[in-house]
């Protein structure tokens, strides 16, 4: 069992690559992508996806306007911003769009594995919410 | 720059000049424009006054001249009609009439005689022994033999003595006889004599000759008053019958003369003046008005060139202060280009860096799994990865150090924590001094308020005011205290160096623009004016304290409630909550 299906996108592809291995190693179910409008394809396909990483500054689509898209048709799907110092600003923007949290590069391992974590029981409490919601839902009907 | 300073010296100065002419120009066109008109026109109004004058004077002696020889004339008139030629004959009886006469007019008749057609004197009374005198040869006996009624010129005659001779022709049994008097040429003479204005006005009578009747007041030259009477003929004529002439004479003396013809147009009656004389007044109320012109034009003139220097210094001030503040501007612009330019360099290291350390880790990862466990190198490579790890952390703070700094420049009013930005801005400046062998210690003081202003301008002041202090210990090495307090309403930031102080005279100068300590190219002079004039925007003070060889404290002292309302920014906001 893997702790949590992660999405993993930035234009940087060496980084992704060695993030990938590294996450993987550390039981995470890594899917990548490498730009805004790949990440949104790999989502539309795999409905498992739990938690974005997403890096801010990409070329073409970037980090927010993703964001925005990702919130739009996925919105219990959480994100984690990957932001450099300079872009701290649209960090906190993504946060306030709602992203789950921002990180900056090089970040730490330990700290992305524990917000990794907390975003995805967070995407899962959700999850049972409304299949809680919907049980409800269901039983009231049949009452 | 020398030359530009010659250059903008020159501009500057024929800038004064043509600001002082044309304030000369403005001032004086009018003044003079409006003294010439009147000047001219009340030369013209007085000229004509004095004309007037003369005219009127003249004419009024002209008639009293007239009165004078007609009342004579008719006094010898009435005498020769009164009583016969006998009568007249008789000597006692003439004499018992110029006595009757002496009584009636005074001294004026002389002596009285009665001449027949051959010009004897048949009867005589008077002082002079004049019996049986001859006249036929004289010339006012031709002349009065010829006329009823004769007034003569003056002239010597047999008594060597000016006189003229008035006389009336009468007919006896078919002959003609004359009755004539002589005037005394003293009483006629007063009538003209009296005639004086001024110093040099004075009148005398001329003949058709151009001979003198009266006794000139003063020596004239005669030569040319004997062709006055010509002249006077063409001379312009007044209704009044009076001629006004304006000439120069032979000496360059201009004269005024004004004559009128007496005795049925015998004799000229002619008044002159020296034009000098007669338009003193004028000359007078002209002297002072130049005076006046010429004390008034001196004072434009010296007003001019005061105030146009005046006004150029303030222009000049105000181009200078321009120049500082575009200079300012480019300053500023300078360092938000570098900062950006920082902080996109240190945006694209983070990347390589990033993946440097995450490839660092995955190797370490790879590292416990693999069968190296028993590789004698193994704890080298746990070392050299350890030391890429701590080494691409450093490299992160660096550039996140580099980055907190160089945040886009702007001077957008954010909260700010003063403490914090005074230990940001001793971590940035760290580095270079350790380089100088310089510690930098703070004393800050806790819960100072959060005050609202640019970050990024306090920042450039503190960093100014640092980098100053490390330069000044860049030689010998030492210590930079930074202290922060409050003090009443105000913030205080100290930055004290114990470096060698900035001697007195210079003291003075530290805040001006361009003033630098520095070699040429070393520095723009610029820092410390730039500190003043953000802390003076904020309605801030910075002052200096310094002793050579002891050491110089930079204070700036920031009000807690800056005017304007604060821009609050929700990201500073977010961020700070965010990292607390």
């Amino acid at each position: 069992m893997t702790i949590a299906n992660v999405l993993l996108t930035d234009d940087e592809v060496p980084f992704v690559e060695t993030m990938t291995k590294r996450l993987t190693k550390r039981n995470l179910n890594i899917t990548t992508a490498f730009s805004g409008d790949e990440a949104l394809e790999k989502l539309e396909k795999d409905e498992s996806i739990e938690v974005v990483i997403l890096d801010v500054k990409m070329p073409g689509m970037d980090g927010i306007e993703t964001l925005r898209y990702i919130k739009a048709k996925f919105p219990l799907v959480e994100v984690i911003m990957l932001t450099g110092h300079a872009t701290v600003e649209t960090g906190i923007q993504g946060m306030k769009i709602g992203a789950f949290d921002y990180l900056m590069k090089p970040c730490d391992m330990d700290v992305l594995l524990a917000k990794v974590g907390e975003a995805a029981s967070k995407k899962r409490r959700h999850e049972e919410k409304i299949v809680e919601a919907r049980i409800k839902e269901i039983t009231n009907r049949r009452d | 720059m020398s030359k530009i300073n010659r250059l903008e010296t020159s501009y500057y100065k024929s800038l004064t000049r043509k600001m002082a002419f044309i304030l000369i120009l403005v001032s004086f066109t009018p003044m003079i424009l409006v003294s010439g008109f009147i000047l001219n026109q009340f030369q013209f109004s007085y000229r004509e006054k004095i004309h007037a004058h003369l005219k009127e004077i003249v004419l009024k002696h002209k008639q009293n001249i007239d009165r004078f020889l007609i009342e004579k004339l008719s006094a010898i008139s009435f005498l020769s009609s009164s009583f016969t030629f006998e009568d007249l004959c008789n000597e006692e009886f003439l004499k018992q009439q110029l006595t009757s006469l002496r009584r009636e007019f005074g001294t004026v008749f002389e002596d009285i005689g009665v001449i027949n057609a051959d010009g004897r004197q048949l009867a005589y009374a008077g002082p002079f022994k004049l019996e049986k005198a001859d006249y036929s040869e004289a010339d006012w006996f031709k002349k009065a033999i010829n006329t009823r009624h004769s007034i003569s010129d003056v002239f010597m005659g047999l008594r060597s003595k000016p006189h003229f001779i008035v006389s009336v022709r009468k007919q006896y049994n078919g002959q003609y006889w004359i009755l004539r008097a002589t005037i005394d040429f003293l009483s006629f003479n007063s009538l003209v004599e009296n005639l004086r204005i001024g110093r040099t006005g004075f009148a005398f009578i001329l003949n058709q000759a151009g001979e003198f009747q009266t006794k000139p007041f003063m020596e004239t030259v005669p030569g040319t008053e004997h062709d006055m009477f010509r002249f006077l003929k063409a001379a312009e004529k007044s209704s009044e019958q009076v001629y006004i002439v304006e000439r120069k004479n032979a000496l360059g003396r201009e004269k005024i003369y004004a004559g009128a013809m007496l005795k049925n147009d015998e004799w000229l009656l002619i008044y002159q003046q020296q034009k000098h004389d007669a338009f003193i007044d004028l000359e007078h109320a002209r002297n002072i008005a130049l005076v006046i012109l010429l004390i008034g034009g001196i004072g434009i003139v010296l007003t001019a060139i005061i105030f146009a220097k005046r006004m150029v210094k303030h222009i000049a001030l105000a181009d200078r202060e321009k120049e500082m503040m575009s200079q300012q501007v480019i300053e500023t612009g300078k360092l938000a280009s570098v900062g950006e330019l920082a902080a996109g360099i240190a945006h694209e290291i983070n990347n390589p860096v990033a993946i440097m350390v995450e490839e660092a880790g995955w190797i370490e990862d790879l590292l416990e799994d693999e069968d190296l466990k028993q590789s004698e190198n193994l704890e080298e490579f746990h070392r050299a990865l350890k030391q890429i790890n701590i080494q691409g952390r450093r490299c992160k703070e660096i550039t996140h150090k580099l980055l907190s700094f160089a945040r886009k420049t702007d001077s957008r009013i954010q909260e700010v924590q003063l403490n914090e930005m005074v230990e940001d801005v001793v971590a940035l400046s760290a580095q270079q001094a350790k380089y100088d062998n310089v510690e930098i210690r703070t004393s800050l003081q806790n819960n100072l308020p959060t005050i609202h202003l640019s970050h990024t301008e306090v920042q450039q002041v503190l960093l100014n005011l640092i980098n100053n202090a490390i330069y000044a210990l860049n030689q010998k090495g030492g210590i930079i205290e930074i202290i922060t307090r409050m003090s009443g309403e105000y913030i205080i930031v100290d930055v004290a160096d114990n470096g060698p102080g900035i001697p007195r005279a210079i003291l003075g100068r530290i805040f001006d623009p361009f003033f630098t300590t520095k070699p040429v190219g070393k520095g723009s002079g610029l820092g410390l004016s730039i500190c003043y004039g953000i802390i003076k925007r904020i309605g801030g003070e910075i002052d200096v304290k310094s002793m050579v060889d002891e050491g110089t404290t930079f204070s700036i002292k920031i009000p807690v409630n800056i005017e304007g309302s604060p821009e609050s920014d929700l990201v500073s906001d977010r961020l700070n909550n965010n990292q607390v």
